[in-house]
């Protein structure tokens, strides 16, 4: 008798521990993060990568692969491609995480949602707005390590709101931005391996890892 | 056997209590609405649950208006935060 109301108990017990690490994981994180956004957003950055090598490659032609000399015709051409491409990406994995979020009844729009958003924005804009001024200085060639670095710095400042996967993630993309920094003028391959492949490759762990 | 019964606490018995406290000991503080998103309770049940973690100084409840509308603020208070620790490893020896 004794034996086995301890034994319920003990149920109860486990039960409890693994409700404690739930709340406190479902309310300090945004768990909802979709691989299928990450797998979007790698697709559409190497689309995005490929109209950005034609408009730079157009007249130079194959040869000249390392080097790259822009009109401000191609200039204005490469900034729009890149917002577009940032629009759909952004657009793609705001649908995906919905999806998930309503999957599971959860509001996508809460204080975990918000706290995220802002760790990564702060890295990110002030990238950003560093970067287009040291385009209008015409380093073009820093470009595309300067992404990857900021974009890095803003993953692993924003993963300690979200799944841990994205800490990782993020310093992939800061040693990408360095070495790509030393081989300037490749920028295009690494931007594709850094926002277009990782991006697939941990969208696709985290799909798999994380499917329920 | 009886000292780990013994740090076992009465206030986090109850399912909802637990999640409360586990919510509030990793977050600043959550407002009435969140909690009641986390935990998928109705408002009643969920206002006497607060109410008898208050009671027991557990949690702190601040109040204040935004945009006009009253929002309700939660927090864990030390007292509350040392409790649940213990009881937490009252739990952990107990299934050892």
């Amino acid at each position: 008798m004794n034996f086995k109301v301890l034994f319920m108990n003990q149920q109860k017990y486990i039960d409890d521990l693994n409700e404690i690490k739930e709340m406190m994981n479902k309310s300090s994180k945004f768990i909802s993060l979709s691989g299928l956004s990450g797998i979007s957003a790698g697709i559409i950055a190497l689309v995005g990568a490929y109209f950005a090598w034609i408009n730079i490659y157009s007249e130079t032609g194959y040869q000249n692969f390392d080097r790259a000399l822009l009109s401000w015709e191609q200039l204005i051409q490469l900034l729009g491609i890149g917002f577009i491409t940032l629009l759909l990406a952004v657009g793609f994995g705001i649908f995906f995480t919905r999806l998930k979020t309503k999957k599971a009844k959860q509001n996508i729009w809460d204080s975990q949602t918000k706290r995220l958003l802002i760790n990564l924005l702060i890295p990110l804009l002030s990238g950003g707005v560093f970067c287009l001024l040291i385009l209008l200085k015409g380093y073009i060639g820093l470009i595309a390590p300067l992404t990857l670095i900021f974009y890095g710095l803003a993953l692993v400042n924003a993963s300690k709101y979200t799944l841990t996967e994205v800490r990782s993630l993020g310093i992939l993309e800061i040693i990408l931005g360095l070495i790509a920094t030393y081989f300037i003028g490749y920028g295009l391959i690494f931007w594709c391996i850094g926002f277009g492949v990782l991006h697939i490759v941990y969208g696709i762990i985290m799909e798999v890892k994380y499917k329920s | 056997m009886k000292d780990i019964l013994k740090d076992l606490n009465k206030a986090f018995e109850n399912r909802i209590r637990l999640g409360i406290m586990s919510a509030l000991v990793v977050n600043d503080y959550l407002d009435f609405n969140a909690l009641k998103n986390l935990l998928g309770v109705t408002d009643g049940n969920l206002a006497s649950h607060l109410k008898s973690l208050e009671k027991t100084e557990y949690i702190r409840v601040q109040k204040e208006f935004l945009d006009r509308k009253p929002n309700t603020k939660y927090s864990a208070t030390n007292e509350g935060k040392a409790a649940f620790l213990k009881h937490i490893k009252a739990i952990e020896q107990l299934l050892k």
